[in-house]
C-alpha cells in the first residue's frame, strides 16, 4: 500500500494530493455505509475507473493488493469461523476492503511523496498549539517511505552474509548486525540532514513560508 | 577561506587531531591518510558537522561553532555512501530537499531542480525511486542534491570508494568541471594529481603538505 509514486500524464495526477485523499475518505464513509455488496462494487468501479483514467498498469496495482487481501482472507475467514456467519457476508467483507485498499493505492501510485507530506505538513499544523511540529513529523513521514526498501535491503545483505557462513535461521545473528547497521546509518543520516540544510531547532512550517523570497 | 587555528578533537578520551592550523584556500585541495588517520573529522569539521574539542574552524570568517547553518550554506558535503544522504524517495524529490528546507519559492526550486537533472544527466530518471538506482547514479544523485544549492565550497567524503571504473570516471570529470572550491578525502591518489594542493594526514596530524607532485610520493614512502 505505499507502492511507490508512478509517473504518467493523466488527470488523476494532476490533482491536488488534498482532493484525492478527500476523495478517498467520501468514498470509505459511502462504502462502509451502503448495505450488502453495494459498497464493495461501488468502490470497485471507482477503483476500475481511477485505474484506466490514470494509465497505471493493471498487472503492477493489483500485485500490490496480492499480500493486504490474503491477509483479510484469513483475518475474516478466522472471523467466521469463530463467531459464525456465512460466506457471503465474509465475501463481502473482503471486498469492500480490498476495493479501499484499492483506492488507496491509487492515491499513492498517483500522488507525489513531497505532496502527500506537504500536504500532511499542512494538516500537522493544526497540532501545532499542542505542541506538535509539523515539519518534523512531515519529514519522519517521508524518511520512513524513503528507508522502508533501504532497510528491506539491509536485511538480505545480513542474511546473505550469515548464509555465507553457514548460518541458515538465527534471529540473534540477524538482529545484532542489524541494529548496528540502522544505528550506524541513523547517525549518517543526521549528519546528511543537517549537511543538507535541515535544522531540526527550526519549528517553522516549510510549508507556510514556501512562498517567501528568504534565501 | 577555510581557515583552522589550533584544531584539536577527540571523541571522548580517543583523540583524532591535533593541534591543526591550516589555512585552505586553493581550488582543488585533496586530504590523504590511512584509515584512523583523522581524515574524515577533519572533513566534517569544515563545514561545522562537528565543532572542535579546542581552538577554532572559520570559513569566510563565519566560525563553525557559533554560526553553523551559515556555514552548511556555504560548504555543502557530499557522504561516502549515498544511501545514508538521500531522504526523499525519488529523484526529483531528493533534489528539492535542500532547496525546500532553506524555503525557497516553489518556482525556483522548481528550475533549479530541472537545471540539476539535466547537468548531472539524471533527467531520465527524474520520477524514479531512488532505491531502484545504481550505486553510481545514487552517488550521482546525492552529489546534485548538494551542488543544486550552489554551495562556495565542496566537500566530498572518498566519493568514488564505492564506485566502478566508469561511474569513478564520471565523478572525477564532474569534480574537475566544478567551479566551486573542491576538497576531496580520498585513497584515491590518481584522482588528485592535478590538484592544487595535497594534505597528508597521519595518527591527527599534517606530516606532507603542498603540491601532489610532492606530498603524494611522501604518502606512498610513508606507507611503505
Amino acid at each position: 500500500m505505499l507502492g511507490l509514486y508512478l509517473h504518467r500524464e493523466s488527470a488523476i495526477h494532476r490533482l491536488p494530493a488534498g482532493a484525492k485523499l478527500g476523495g478517498l475518505l467520501l468514498v470509505t464513509i459511502i462504502v462502509l455505509a451502503l448495505p450488502g455488496a453495494w459498497g464493495a462494487l461501488a468502490a470497485g468501479l471507482a477503483g476500475a475507473t481511477v485505474l484506466v483514467v490514470a494509465k497505471l498498469p493493471i498487472g503492477r496495482v493489483l500485485m500490490e493488493l496480492r499480500a493486504p487481501v490474503a491477509m483479510l482472507t484469513l483475518l475474516f475467514g478466522f472471523q467466521s469461523l469463530l463467531a459464525g456467519g456465512g460466506w457471503e457476508e465474509t465475501a463481502v467483507a473482503i471486498a469492500r476492503f480490498a476495493a479501499l485498499i484499492l483506492l488507496a493505492t491509487l492515491v499513492t501510485l498517483t500522488t507525489r511523496v513531497m505532496d502527500m507530506v506537504d500536504l500532511f505538513e499542512r494538516l500537522f499544523g493544526l497540532l501545532r498549539p499542542v505542541g506538535v511540529n509539523p515539519a518534523k513529523m512531515a519529514l519522519m513521514l517521508a524518511l520512513t517511505i524513503r528507508f522502508i526498501p533501504l532497510l528491506g535491503e539491509q536485511v538480505r545483505e545480513v542474511r546473505m552474509a550469515q548464509r555465507a557462513r553457514g548460518v541458515e535461521r538465527n534471529i540473534a545473528a540477524l538482529f545484532v548486525p542489524l541494529l548496528v547497521k540502522i544505528l550506524t546509518m541513523a547517525d549518517d543520516l543526521t549528519a546528511a540532514l543537517e549537511a543538507r540544510g535541515y535544522d531540526p531547532a527550526d519549528s517553522g512550517s516549510q510549508a507556510a513560508t514556501k512562498n517567501s523570497t528568504q534565501r | 577561506m577555510i581557515e583552522l587555528r589550533s584544531v584539536t578533537h577527540a571523541y571522548g578520551d580517543r583523540p583524532v587531531l591535533h593541534d591543526l592550523s591550516l589555512r585552505l584556500a586553493e581550488r582543488r585541495i585533496a586530504i590523504l591518510g590511512g584509515n584512523g588517520s583523522g581524515k574524515s573529522t577533519l572533513a566534517r569539521l569544515l563545514n561545522g558537522l562537528i565543532v572542535p574539542t579546542a581552538g577554532s574552524v572559520t570559513v569566510d570568517g563565519l566560525d563553525t561553532r557559533t554560526e553553523g547553518r551559515a556555514v552548511r550554506q556555504r560548504v555543502g558535503f557530499v557522504f561516502q555512501n549515498p544511501d545514508t544522504q538521500i531522504v526523499y524517495p525519488t529523484v526529483e524529490e531528493d533534489i528539492a530537499f535542500g532547496l525546500k528546507a532553506r524555503k525557497l519559492p516553489k518556482d525556483e526550486i522548481a528550475r533549479r531542480v530541472t537545471g540539476a537533472l539535466e547537468r548531472y544527466g539524471l533527467d531520465r530518471y527524474r520520477h524514479q525511486p531512488a532505491h531502484q538506482m545504481s550505486g553510481g547514479e545514487k552517488q550521482l544523485l546525492a552529489i546534485a542534491g548538494v551542488l543544486v544549492l550552489e554551495p562556495a565550497y565542496v566537500i566530498f567524503d572518498e566519493p568514488t570508494t564505492l564506485l566502478d571504473l566508469r561511474n569513478r570516471r564520471k565523478v572525477i570529470e564532474l569534480l574537475r568541471g566544478l567551479p566551486q572550491t573542491v576538497i576531496v578525502v580520498t585513497h584515491d591518489l590518481d584522482m588528485v594529481k592535478d590538484f592544487d594542493r595535497a594534505l597528508v594526514l597521519e595518527d591527527g596530524r599534517v606530516v606532507a603538505d603542498g603540491p601532489p607532485a610532492e606530498t603524494v610520493p611522501a604518502y606512498i614512502e610513508r606507507l611503505g
